[in-house]
């Protein structure tokens, strides 16, 4: 019966033999293998003769596949075997119980031997039902490893591509970012563009008192020099003084052109940046008569009654003036386009009324545009705040003037816009800077 | 002669004075100033009857003069009705024509030439 067991010792060697064939460890386990199998039958033939006794041969034949086992299992090589040599376990076991039952009671086993003998063939042929099936297994997970194989190709390519557009979509952002710039750029000059006429007249006004003060300061230095070749020169000190008021007004107007012309060149210019310590009531009155006429140049038909109602406690706060002037311009256009058109539409006793306020409140100056106009109807509040949104005509707005407000407010100055608005009552727009 | 003059520019009423300086002296003018159409009118309530002149600028905030011009016509009918002079920095023919047509005597650009309207007051 024993034959078996060396059988399974020399199919085993041989098995994994071949299974090695043209692997890179098959020179190094060709020979220990072959040793194995051929030893096995060298063992079956020599050791036969010398034991007389079949069933110490065969606990000597169980032993050998055990020990073949235990050395085979304990090198990382065949650890890809595991199954395979687990196989051969039962067989094992029962070689030994069935030998070792044979020598202590010999009539037990005669009275069993069927059973004992047919445990041990099962034994021998679960190896075999074993590999049948760890070969279905292996052949299962050949095909899972190719199938992972082409899976890997499939994620490979997908990741490339989403790579390439990964990189198209960071090429596009920069492209949109470098529009954006250029788009904040003339959303600027459109706004200058609505100012121009303001400005003109702004500048036109303090020009004509420049002209006309020194025009009568000519006249009466005349008279003062007549006056004293009259000898009269309590009449000459006089004039003198009127003539001394007049250069300050000169001057007075010449500063307030000069004011509106830097002003307006650092309105087109790109933002600095640069937080600077600024009177917001200054800038804000500024804006507020360059946004009133500017509307005004446009459509002679339109006035509006302006109320400024200025904190004069207010101290300088830091900000980037030509930024927050530009928010400032915005709010006013829109105040005056939002009271004109409610005076378009309605007409009659209405009196269009634009009010700017400062005020502080706490830690934080708060500055309020508030007109009776059209006011803003619910369903776009949400909106209005959203790039390229607005309710112009094609052409007239950008729909920026509201988002660029706020990235300036919010993301440059920590601060906040907060809308209070009543459709057909009207709108409040209020600006919250931090003071310090 | 009285004359109202209207603008919202303060530093006008120094100017006038001055331009005028002779004339004043002479008791030939007499001025006036309101700062707004509102005040103008105001002020026409009680002195409508003296005021031989009103000077009112076009371009201010609250009552247009425009707006001011109309008041005046509908207000003060009576005979003889004030000299109404329009100042505007806009010279333009819209402002022109709307000023003539809501009853406007005159119609004067800035920066003004005072020697036009010294001028025009001798004919009045």
């Amino acid at each position: 019966m024993f034959i078996f067991t060396y059988i399974a010792i020399f199919m085993l060697a041989m098995r994994l033999r071949r299974s090695l064939k043209f692997t890179a460890i098959f020179q190094k386990w060709n020979l220990p293998l072959n040793l194995i199998g051929w030893g096995a039958v060298v063992m079956f033939l020599v050791v036969a003769k010398a034991i007389k006794n079949d069933e110490v041969h065969g606990i000597v034949a169980a032993l050998a596949l055990a020990g073949v086992l235990y050395y085979l299992q304990k090198e990382p090589d065949f650890k890809s075997f595991g199954i395979l040599l687990k196989a051969h376990y039962p067989l094992v076991a029962v070689a030994v119980i069935v030998e070792l039952t044979t020598l202590i009671n010999e009539d037990f086993y005669d009275k069993y031997d069927d059973f004992f003998q047919s445990a041990y063939f099962m034994a021998f042929g679960y190896i075999f039902v074993r590999l049948a099936t760890s070969k279905k297994q292996q052949a299962e997970l050949k095909r899972i490893n190719e199938r992972k194989e082409e899976l890997e190709v499939l994620v490979a390519e997908r990741t490339a591509e989403i790579t390439k557009q990964k990189n198209e979509l960071q090429e596009t952002v920069k492209e949109l970012q470098s529009t954006q710039a250029q788009l904040i750029q003339q959303e600027k000059l459109a706004s200058l563009g609505e100012l121009t006429a303001g400005i003109a007249h702004e500048i036109q006004n303090p020009l004509n008192f420049v002209n006309n003060f020194s025009e009568v300061s000519m006249e009466l230095i005349e008279e003062m020099e007549e006056e004293m070749a009259k000898g009269d020169l309590e009449e000459a000190t006089a004039i003198a003084n009127d003539i001394k008021q007049n250069l300050e007004k000169i001057r007075h107007h010449g500063k307030r052109a000069d004011g509106i012309v830097k002003g307006m060149l650092q309105h087109s210019r790109a933002s600095s940046n640069i937080k600077e310590p600024t009177n917001l009531n200054t800038i804000a009155d500024e804006y507020f008569r360059l946004a009133y006429h500017g509307l005004r140049a446009k459509d002679k038909s339109f006035n509006a009654d302006l109320v400024t109602n200025f904190d004069q406690n207010l101290p300088l706060i830091n900000i980037v003036s030509q930024d927050v002037g530009r928010v400032l311009l915005n709010m006013f256009t829109n105040a005056f386009y939002a009271v004109h058109q409610k005076q378009k539409t309605i007409g009659g006793d209405y009196k269009p009324r634009v009010e700017v306020s400062t005020k502080i409140i706490g830690k934080e100056v708060e500055i309020i545009v508030r007109d009776n106009g059209s006011g803003i109807p619910d369903a776009i509040k949400d909106k209005i705040m959203q790039p390229f949104f607005t309710t112009k005509p094609a052409g007239e707005g950008t729909g920026l003037g509201l988002s660029l407000s706020f990235d300036i407010i919010v993301k440059a100055h920590k601060g906040h816009i907060d809308i209070d608005s009543k459709e057909g009552e009207g709108t409040a727009f209020i600006i919250t800077l931090p003071l310090a | 002669m009285k004359i109202l003059v209207v603008d919202d520019e303060a530093d006008v009423q120094p100017l006038f004075l001055q331009r005028f300086r002779k004339e004043i002296k002479n008791h030939e003018v007499e001025f006036d100033f309101a700062q707004s159409g509102e005040e103008a009118l105001n002020y026409l309530k009680d002195k409508h009857s003296e005021v031989v002149l009103i000077l009112s600028d076009i371009n201010m905030p609250g009552m247009s003069g425009i707006e001011l011009l109309t008041h005046i016509r509908e207000d003060f009918p009576t005979p003889p009705p004030p000299v109404v002079m329009m100042i505007t920095a806009y010279g333009d023919d819209e402002n022109y024509k709307q000023a003539m047509d809501k009853g406007a005597d005159d119609f004067l650009t800035k920066p003004l030439d005072f020697n036009l309207l010294k001028e025009k007051l001798k004919t009045l």
